[in-house]
């Protein structure tokens, strides 16, 4: 007969934490940051249809780091509680807290009880009327939940690229300016013609979208000649 | 997507919102309810929709009325919604169940998008439409039936194109022009006279309002335009833009001017 081995919880969180870290810690970044025209997100991602970011409802988009498969059944999931609570509700009782605190428990229920824990970090954004009222949520593989003030930095070289971005970021900060600051610490430990606008997945939530765009839903994906285009701009 | 064999996870997955709703919340879905037996109290209808394609897109446009038997429910009423970007449904039949449905669709189409990051085909959301009504047929037995006409542009084929249903949610695509609702025999005897070939944009407007004035001429249930209250009707078009709403200006614009014609030519029928 076997003998089970007896292993502290605390040794088991432990190793379950290690184990999603330095799963993520292989992965490419991911950069959120609220800027005067709304929530820009960019990450360095070579491939053109496997999305890191996506739109989860009028106001709130998605961004993760990690494994793929995990991360994308996540997005589905939140897509379908949002657009269910939309229809049963109403369109404005989809918020991004919400949303996040649904994230929070799956996350924490997969971390404790499951075989493995998920290997992701996700961002929950929803843009506001104003800079002030946005709201960032930082969620990690074990259900903790950060509101985040001004930008989130996600994956690999999280603190390399979070200090560049906290070192460039200012509340009025616009659009371009966001992206090239976001492209310049995704480029950290590279060359710096080593990231073009191909390599990089970036969208974005506009603020006021209803007068600007004539449409509820603020998340727009823009495409490599749009970030070229924003990247030679004047400032 | 439905093969048993490709595991517990994938046979949850699904890019309809209907499917899901079905599986997690049926109590949501506007049909799918079962109806104690006796007679279904009278509850608002909404009629008239007419709709015409014109160069490089097609249009939809609908009366204001609602009524319930003999008597007006609304004035106001919209029975032509944006389905999407590039699509647009009108509906005719019970008002409360029509709109539910429309709702539904939206969500449906929407939530498509979303998940699978790309746009469903014209001919798949008229598809999805269709099995929307189909699901609705209990409901339509009693009574209560939903009739939706659908437009929209198809990028494929660079062109408007335009989808009639029936109640069991067959889907016919019509050519041209069409109408649904009570009023509609009268609207499409109007359409045939006034609709050709490569009509602009603001002609093709003016003959879907000149279509209802027509349908409103005839038919009680459906409502002409409107100067006390300044109503007109909802137009909406749809072309390679996406799909725009006809201002009120132009539209008060176009009534008043079928209006005097009319009455310049002082005829009784």
């Amino acid at each position: 007969m076997t003998q089970q081995f007896y292993v502290s919880p605390e040794q088991l969180m432990k190793d379950r934490a290690d184990f999603a870290r330095k799963g993520i810690a292989r992965g490419r970044s991911v950069v959120v940051i609220s800027c005067a025209d709304g929530i820009a997100l960019i990450a360095e991602n070579p491939s053109p249809s496997l999305h890191k970011i996506g739109e989860i409802y009028d106001k709130i988009a998605f961004a993760a780091v990690g494994k793929y498969n995990e991360f994308e059944s996540l997005r589905q999931a939140g897509v379908r509680y949002a657009d269910v609570r939309g229809y049963s509700y109403d369109r404005e009782d989809v918020t991004a807290r919400g949303l996040a605190s649904v994230y929070a428990q799956s996350l924490g229920a997969v971390f404790t009880a499951e075989q493995k824990p998920f290997e992701v970090e996700l961002a929950v954004a929803e843009v506001g009327a104003t800079r002030e009222q946005d709201h960032l949520y930082r969620l990690t593989f074990d259900g903790s939940i950060a509101d985040e003030n001004g930008f989130v930095v996600m994956g690999g070289l999280a603190d390399q690229i979070s200090d560049v971005v906290s070192g460039g970021w200012e509340p009025e900060i616009t659009l371009a300016g966001a992206m090239r600051l976001a492209l310049r610490a995704l480029a950290t430990d590279k060359e710096p013609d080593e990231l073009p606008a191909t390599a990089v997945e970036a969208a974005m939530l506009y603020r006021a979208s209803e007068s600007h765009r004539g449409s509820r839903r603020a998340f727009r994906r823009l495409l490599p000649e749009d970030m070229t285009r924003m990247l030679t701009e004047e400032t | 997507m439905q093969d048993p064999s490709t595991g517990p996870l994938a046979n949850q997955a699904t890019s309809s919102f209907t499917e899901h709703l079905q599986r997690s919340r049926p109590e949501l879905l506007p049909f799918n309810q079962l109806l104690p037996a006796g007679t279904v109290p009278s509850s608002p209808h909404a009629t008239t929709i007419v709709a015409l394609t014109y160069a490089g897109g097609v249009l939809m446009a609908g009366d204001r009325r609602a009524t319930m038997g003999n008597v007006i429910a609304s004035r106001h009423i919209e029975k032509v919604f944006p389905a999407d970007e590039y699509s647009v449904l009108g509906i005719a039949g019970t008002a409360g169940l029509a709109i539910d449905i429309t709702r539904l669709f939206q969500v449906e189409l929407e939530h498509y998008e979303k998940i699978e990051g790309t746009l469903l085909s014209l001919v798949g959301k008229a598809n999805r439409l269709g099995a929307m009504i189909r699901g609705n047929l209990p409901m339509a037995m009693q009574g209560m039936a939903v009739i939706p006409l659908f437009a929209g542009f198809d990028h494929s084929s660079g062109i408007g194109r335009l989808f009639s249903y029936d109640v069991t949610g067959g889907r016919y695509e019509e050519q041209e022009h069409h109408s649904v609702g009570s009023g509609s025999v009268f609207a499409r005897g109007a359409l045939k006279k006034l609709w050709k070939p490569n009509l602009s944009e603001e002609a093709a407007v003016a003959v879907a309002v000149e279509a209802l004035y027509d349908a409103a001429d005839d038919d009680s249930a459906t409502g002409g335009p409107d100067p006390v209250r300044q109503l007109w009707p909802v137009v909406y078009t749809v072309n390679r833009a996406g799909h725009r709403r006809v201002p009120e200006r132009d539209l008060a614009a176009i009534a008043g001017a079928i209006v005097e014609s009319r009455a310049i030519a002082g005829r009784e029928a």
